[in-house]
């Protein structure tokens, strides 16, 4: 199971700010949008992008998770990221796109409008992201980056997710439960 | 990095199998086995240890398994008897054996005096006994000890030596080189070498894969005997070698003759079919191949990929008429029949026999009967049954500790076993067979049986219970499989350590398998386990609860109905219940538990899967309605996922899409939890008033007797 199983070439699944994945110091990303907003994940972690299919719903799962697909035998949560940023529930039709990433050794699925491009950013080019957020979201942002006219919000996928593909024991999963109660 | 690694671990892998080989044989050997080939197979497994550990350079191992070696020689050619003594040595020396192995493999440094001890043993029994061997022998071996003697009196002068050498063909087969030894041969001393060609047939004649040509050495050397007979190690099994010590004159004899024969003798034809006699003697050709474990889950998991991608393409052409398309039609059979054979032999790569975890058995019992101070004999049967090696990695904690169980508590003192006119030994038998698509293994003893009394009162003590019940003897039987049940006196070290047959039973329970204990006082208890024959894949019926799909597995399920409206009847506080021939079965509905839209809210238009458990007993799942039966391939959720609450795996459906396994008790514990979280009232108004409402004298009746029966299961649900 696993990355190695998925046919892209896993090369290195680091997804470090600043780490030096492409020549010269910089970086690639994939860059996708929520209705205007742009955010972006680096390349590496990207094993493929697929249109929108009905899921499987899972009981209890967290409001911002559509179900799990599955991608060739692995089973993959998929994760509405709209709905993780507070801003309504998407309403996935087969032109929104999920993109699969890899998260350290685990693969899972991001909801998102549509993928725009692919960001070639000069390590340099990398912003912090400024400490005025009032909803905790920017703990999930790694940087900013600037492209053209548009801000594209580079996003840190381990953290975005944590709660749900870290846990592993059941009693987490009970806990879970039991706060729904 | 160390170059070798690659190999290190195929040689750690083979010495594994090989000290399991080793083990097995000296069991045989210790029930008094007189074939020699019992000591020949431990002699081959200890002289390949020791090859691979000259080769790896860990000195340690090589010198002890040299020796190890040395004393099982003489054990197979009768100069060392087999005796009940000799046979616990070979046994301690076998355990430091693996001890080297298993610190050479982690890398770790032994002290150099570690089994010493057994060292020393093992070289005052081979040395004592080849002196009284050699004075007793006249034969050439006895003249060759002789002249090792002699040479070793003299170390300094030179002494002569004539080795005839005629290698077999498997010599080659196995990738030795004569060049190499004739050149190690050379590295002792001055070498004559004289190529024998009696055995060379014509060029038309000629195999390639035979061996023709033999040698004579002369070497004049100060090196022993043994160090001369120690070039041809690794060859010995496949050539024909004579040494002997000669004088100077004896040796000119031999090279004159040698350089007069072969002429006229090598164009013999007779002497292909000679070399074609060894042939017949070569090695069985290798038949297996060593593979990784993850290749093989890769294939196993593509293969399952390939049944859900046929059963999709079989789906969507149900419809197809045959008339219009003959040969497509007769393709999607024929592929439907094809993927089907290829899922059964991949699942057969995955087979093994229980034997790698039943031949770990004998040990333990002699270390635990010596221990004890029991006298035990231990039986297995049926170890080639096969069974898929996830299941084979599961089970051998259970089986180790039922077999305590069964030494510790089940067997008898010595003492009471002869007071209660029973043998003096006592009989310990682990079984294996296929039924009804699983295994099933036995452990039993003819011990004294479970003391009912004993279980009781301690039920009892432990609240288990109520002071009132009286359960079956069968019923009491099963108690031991409580939580934090131990009938032993005292906590022994061998077993009864408060983590105790209850964790067996979990952890049997984890892998989908039930187990159970039938006990006759005096007579002895026996433990019966039977598990599913494979984890990766699972009989489920699919079933639908407001348009998505889950499985049951089927092993639970005891029988499925649609209940009649006046069956279903509501105890005051929530539970809803299902009248069946006479008996109360609670239920519980998928939708409310897993909080599912746009289902049947009714029982009565729904349908009940009544599933049964070790756990809670019977209870009934609400669904809409039935799919299908159908063989599922187990798929984890956990691996990108987290656990989920009610669900213990899921699986692919034939339309690709994931459809969650059911884990019945979890959902059980749900239904209950959720029960007594909600007020009575509320509950009334979800449940559309379709139940009757019982009368208090019979709800409380009822509540009793359900109360009673969770008891006797010992499982309080929460």
């Amino acid at each position: 199971m696993g990355a190695a199983e998925l046919n892209t070439a896993p090369i290195s699944q680091d997804q470090l700010p600043g780490e030096d994945t492409v020549q010269h110091g910089t970086q690639q990303f994939v860059t996708f949008a929520i209705g205007t907003e742009e955010y972006a994940v680096d390349i590496m972690q990207v094993r493929e992008i697929q249109a929108w299919t009905e899921v499987t719903v899972l009981p209890n799962q967290p409001n911002y998770m559509r179900g799990v697909l599955n991608l060739r035998g692995i089973i993959v949560p998929i994760f509405d990221l709209r709905r993780r940023f507070n801003q309504g529930k998407t309403e996935a039709t087969s032109i929104h796109v999920v993109v699969i990433i890899a998260v350290n050794d685990r693969i899972i699925g991001i909801l998102v409008d549509r993928v725009s491009d692919i960001l070639t950013v000069d390590s340099g080019e990398i912003r912090q992201v400024p400490d005025i957020d009032e909803n905790d979201e920017s703990e999930h942002l790694i940087g900013l980056v600037t492209a053209g006219e548009r801000m594209v919000a580079l996003l840190d996928t381990g953290s975005l997710f944590k709660r749900d593909i870290i846990n592993t024991n059941i009693s987490a999963a009970e806990e879970a439960l039991a706060d729904k109660n | 990095m160390d170059d070798y690694a690659q190999f290190k671990a195929t040689y750690f892998a083979e010495c594994a199998e090989l000290l399991g080989d080793v083990e097995t044989q000296l069991s045989e050997l210790s029930t008094g086995s007189q074939d020699p080939e019992v000591l020949h197979a431990i002699f081959r497994a200890v002289h390949s240890i020791k090859a691979g550990a000259g080769a790896f350079k860990y000195v340690q191992l090589a010198a002890f398994s040299h020796e190890f070696e040395a004393l099982l020689d003489r054990m197979r050619d009768g100069r060392i008897a087999v005796t009940e003594e000799g046979v616990s040595i070979l046994f301690r020396a076998s355990d430091i054996l693996s001890a080297m192995v298993e610190s050479a493999e982690n890398e770790e440094t032994l002290t150099p005096d570690f089994g010493k001890e057994i060292l020393d043993e093992i070289t005052f029994i081979v040395k004592g006994k080849v002196t009284e061997a050699a004075a007793e022998d006249d034969t050439a071996e006895s003249s060759a000890e002789g002249a090792q003697n002699e040479a070793e009196a003299s170390p300094d002068s030179q002494t002569l030596y004539h080795i005839k050498f005629a290698p077999k063909a498997e010599l080659f087969k196995h990738a030795n080189e004569p060049l190499l030894i004739i050149r190690e041969l050379k590295s002792l001393g001055e070498l004559k070498s004289i190529a024998n060609l009696d055995r060379l047939p014509p060029l038309s004649k000629m195999d390639g894969e035979e061996a023709y040509i033999a040698w004579d050495f002369i070497l004049k050397s100060t090196s022993r005997f043994d160090e001369v007979e120690e070039v041809f190690e690794f060859v010995t099994d496949d050539c024909t070698l004579d040494i002997t010590v000669e004088t100077a004159e004896a040796v000119e004899d031999v090279i004159e003759k040698i350089d007069e024969a072969p002429i006229d003798q090598a164009a013999q034809p007779s002497s292909a079919a000679n070399a074609g006699a060894p042939k017949a003697q070569a090695a069985a050709k290798v038949t297996s191949i060593r593979v990784d474990l993850d290749r093989i889950d890769r294939l196993v998991n593509m293969v399952g990929e390939l049944v859900i991608t046929q059963s999709m393409l079989s789906q969507q052409t149900s419809d197809l008429p045959s008339e219009q398309f003959p040969n497509m039609v007769r393709g999607l059979e024929e592929l439907a029949l094809h993927t089907r054979e290829l899922q059964e032999s991949v699942m057969a790569i995955r087979m093994q026999p229980v034997k790698s975890v039943f031949s770990r058995m004998p040990r333990l019992v002699r270390e635990l009967s010596a221990k004890l101070g029991k006298k035990v004999t231990l039986t297995t049967i049926g170890e080639n049954t096969e069974v898929d090696k996830t299941v084979i990695e599961e089970i051998s904690d259970p089986i180790t500790h039922m077999i305590r169980n069964s030494l510790d508590h089940g067997l008898e003192s010595t003492e009471d076993r002869i007071a209660a006119g029973k043998p003096e030994t006592g009989n310990v038998s682990i079984s294996a067979e296929h039924r009804g698509g699983r295994i099933v293994i036995t452990i039993s003893d003819d011990g004294k049986g479970i003391n009912r009394a004993a279980v009781l009162s301690r039920a009892r003590e432990r609240g288990l219970i109520t002071e009132t019940a009286t359960p079956s003897d069968e019923e009491i039987d099963n108690m031991i499989f409580a939580p934090g049940f131990s009938t032993a006196e005292k906590v022994t070290d061998v077993s009864g350590r408060g983590v105790g047959m209850d964790v067996v039973r979990r952890n049997i329970q984890a892998l989908g398998g039930r187990v159970s204990i039938q006990s006759t006082p005096g007579k002895g208890s026996r433990f019966t386990m039977t598990l599913p024959l494979t984890l990766a894949v699972m009989d489920g019926m699919i079933v639908q609860a407001g348009g998505s799909k889950y499985v049951i597995p089927i092993p639970n399920i005891v029988e499925s109905l649609r209940p009649a409206k006046d069956s279903l009847k509501r105890l005051p506080n929530g539970q809803k219940l299902v009248s069946i021939r006479g008996e109360y079965i609670p239920l519980c509905a998928l939708h409310e538990v897993f909080k599912i839209k746009n289902a049947i809210e009714d029982p009565a238009q729904a349908l009940v899967v009544l599933v049964e458990s070790e756990e809670f007993g019977t209870t009934g799942i609400v669904v809409d309605e039935l799919i299908g039966q159908q063989q599922v391939v187990i798929k984890s959720l956990e691996s990108n996922y987290r656990p989920v609450l009610g669900i213990s795996a899921a699986t692919i459906l034939g339309n690709g899409k994931v459809a969650p396994i059911l884990d019945i008790e979890a959902l059980y514990r749900i239904s209950q939890k959720n029960l007594h979280k909600s007020s009575p009232s509320s509950n009334g108004d979800a449940s559309g008033g379709n139940d009757t409402d019982l009368s208090p004298a019979l709800a409380g009746e009822l509540s009793g007797s359900i109360a009673s029966s969770t008891d006797i299961h010992l499982q309080s649900p929460g």
